[in-house]
């Protein structure tokens, strides 16, 4: 983490004297930093992402601070879910992307050759739209990381699966039934069911992506609260479509824009008073 | 087409009218007779496949345990206790009749378990290769080849377990290597022909439910830090398993029904024996060989083929019903 100074001045030397703030990109430049002391976790600079040939990203510059929450927010198809997704090489997954630019993660390029992508992955964990429990037990669901990754014995097994499901606030509701399959859950349980299976990798970044747009207000607001809860320990970036949303639970917002970055800044001024004239239409509803 | 003849031209204002009857009242029209005449041949065809398997298990019957006037069926001659129990089964030898099925079922338990050893696992890896680690390129070509196996006429099947498999691959081996006697016919051969007969089955039955996991499945996975076989082993497979073991019961029972390889490469003489370098008789080769003979319509051993097939009918349909049975148990668990 020390190595993090380097990467940091070659890239914005307008601004050397303290490690923290968003990039200004797009002549934001007097962005204000959330917190001047905040290292930062994840830094993406002039990067640039290809379906095929076609070009989904481009110059994205932009840096997430560790131990905060960024909301993603921009109409459909306008490539924040794809740049969440490349914060964990995701996209690899689909052939024929492609990635340019650097993305880096503690100063290391995670698009470099020499980088073990499970590592990785394991580091940056991810929560989707869509519940995805796995059709086997709750204790199985949480257990499949650290399974994965050699741990055996339940010993080591049973205390972790509680802490992560009271991180994840489903201990309360589902202690009586660890054995059950997870597929019993309600939509609501089932999210914070793959939110606590995350945690379980012992991830330092978590993805969300659009993690409550599927859920009633109730099911909403318990996720929410649930990342207002993490944020403490984890760096969280996610991507909704729910501006109120991004109001509530995050710092910083970036408003991408056809691929584009447009605006990034901390989300009350944001909200209140973009710079962008396309961010204004955006979040008061003119167009999007 | 265009040349010579102009589209028909409409005044510009002319609307144009369909045709239409000036009452509601049903009455007889050509039309009407047509869609009657339709609905009736595509009913008889369809009713040809129940007619068929009517008339056939009714046929089963009729030898094999159906009294009438004059007809004596084949376990009025034979006890069923002594078809289920006794172990010699020589219904050609005169003086000398025992009708003892085990030898029989033994012969096709050897043959389908060697061909299930060697063609769920194989068909299994290749659906999972195939659904999870394939190239397009490399799906490009071994989907087609799969089938193409599958295409292969099993009497050649038979003939490779014969003249290639047990003396340039079996007899080197067990007799060479391990000193083991092997006869020129044996169940190994013939398990191992069927085997690779039923691969491509349980591959293509298999790959169908491994791809119809949710690929949101695969990407939570992959998002936990699981490798390629992760995924594969401990999400996918037993998202499917349901599926799988479906496509394996299916499977097991065409390696019970299949014929022409069996005859072939297996021989024809019945022992009570679990040795699979032993020459054997299925109970489908059994029945094909039969039809070979001059057997005399309505004696004891015409009758016994219809008692045997009776036999294979109903494991291959508690086979297939229970298969369908876990398929739609499976299909109810997915939605």
């Amino acid at each position: 983490m020390t190595t993090l100074a380097v990467p940091m001045s070659s890239a914005r030397p307008a601004n050397p004297s303290h490690i923290g703030p968003p990039a200004p990109t797009l002549g934001a430049a007097a962005n204000a930093a959330p917190d001047g002391k905040r290292k930062i976790k994840i830094q993406t600079t002039d990067m640039g992402f290809f379906y095929g040939t076609h070009q989904a990203l481009q110059k994205i510059t932009l840096d997430i601070p560790e131990r905060s929450v960024t909301a993603l927010i921009g109409p459909s198809g306008c490539g924040k879910s794809t740049y969440l997704r490349s914060l964990n090489r995701m996209n690899d997954i689909i052939e024929g992307t492609r990635v340019i630019g650097k993305v880096l993660l503690d100063g290391e390029d995670i698009y470099a050759r020499d980088v073990d992508v499970v590592e990785l992955r394991k580091r940056v964990g991810m929560v989707f739209q869509k519940s995805t429990p796995f059709p086997k037990s709750i204790f199985d669901n949480i257990a499949f990381g650290p399974r994965i990754a050699g741990v055996r014995s339940m010993a080591t097994l049973a205390p972790l699966v509680e802490q992560c499901l009271k991180q994840a606030a489903l201990w309360n509701e589902v202690k009586d039934r660890l054995k059950d399959s997870a597929l019993a859950l309600s939509g609501g349980q089932q999210q914070r069911l793959c939110i606590a299976r995350a945690l379980a990798t012992n991830p330092d970044v978590l993805l969300m992506d659009e993690p409550a747009s599927a859920l009633d207000p109730g099911s909403t607001a318990r996720i929410e609260d649930l990342i207002d809860d993490l944020r403490k320990n984890y760096t969280i970036v996610i991507v909704t479509h729910n501006m109120q949303q991004a109001a509530r639970v995050s710092e910083l917002t970036a408003f991408f824009c056809m691929g584009r970055l447009v605006e990034v800044g901390r989300t009350k001024q944001l909200f209140t008073n973009p710079k962008e004239k396309e961010t204004e239409d955006y979040i008061t509803g003119r167009f999007g | 087409m265009t040349a010579g003849s102009p589209p028909p031209t409409t005044p510009a204002n002319a609307q144009v009218k369909v045709p239409r009857g000036s009452s509601l009242k049903r009455r007889f029209t050509w039309n009407g007779a047509y869609e009657k005449c339709i609905r009736i041949v595509l009913l008889g065809c369809a009713l040809v496949s129940v007619i068929t398997t009517a008339s056939i298990v009714f046929v089963l019957l009729y030898e094999s345990v159906l009294w009438f006037p004059g007809h004596t069926p084949f376990f009025g001659k034979v006890s069923l206790v002594e078809f289920l129990t006794a172990t010699q089964w020589t219904p050609q030898f005169d003086g000398n009749q025992h009708f003892g099925i085990l030898p029989l079922i033994c012969g096709t338990l050897l043959t389908t378990v060697t061909a299930g050893a060697i063609g769920l696992p194989m068909g299994l890896a290749s659906a999972i290769y195939l659904s999870e680690y394939a190239s397009p390129q490399a799906r490009s070509i071994l989907k087609p080849s799969l089938e193409l196996l599958a295409g292969i006429p099993t009497v050649v099947y038979g003939y490779i377990g014969l003249f290639f498999l047990t003396p340039l691959l079996i007899k080197p081996v067990l007799t060479g290597v391990f000193g083991l006697s092997v006869d020129g016919f044996n169940a190994l051969s013939g398990g191992i022909v069927v085997g690779l007969m039923i691969m491509p089955m349980v591959a293509s039955l298999s790959e169908d439910v491994l791809r119809a996991v949710p690929s949101s499945l695969r990407e939570a996975g992959y998002a936990l830090g699981a490798t390629k076989y992760d995924v594969s082993a401990k999400i996918i497979v037993p998202s499917a398993l349901s599926g799988i073991i479906a496509a394996f019961l299916l499977a097991l029972s065409r390696a019970i029904g299949e014929t022409m390889a069996v005859a072939i490469a297996c021989g024809n003489r019945p022992q009570l024996t679990l040795n699979p370098l032993r020459q054997i008789q299925t109970m489908t080769s059994f029945i094909v060989n039969m039809m070979k003979g001059d057997t005399p319509v309505g004696s004891i051993e015409y009758q016994s083929l219809y008692a045997v097939a009776l036999v294979l009918f109903l494991i291959t349909l508690t086979m297939n019903y229970v298969s369908q049975w876990i398929l739609r148990r499976y299909r109810e668990a997915y939605q």
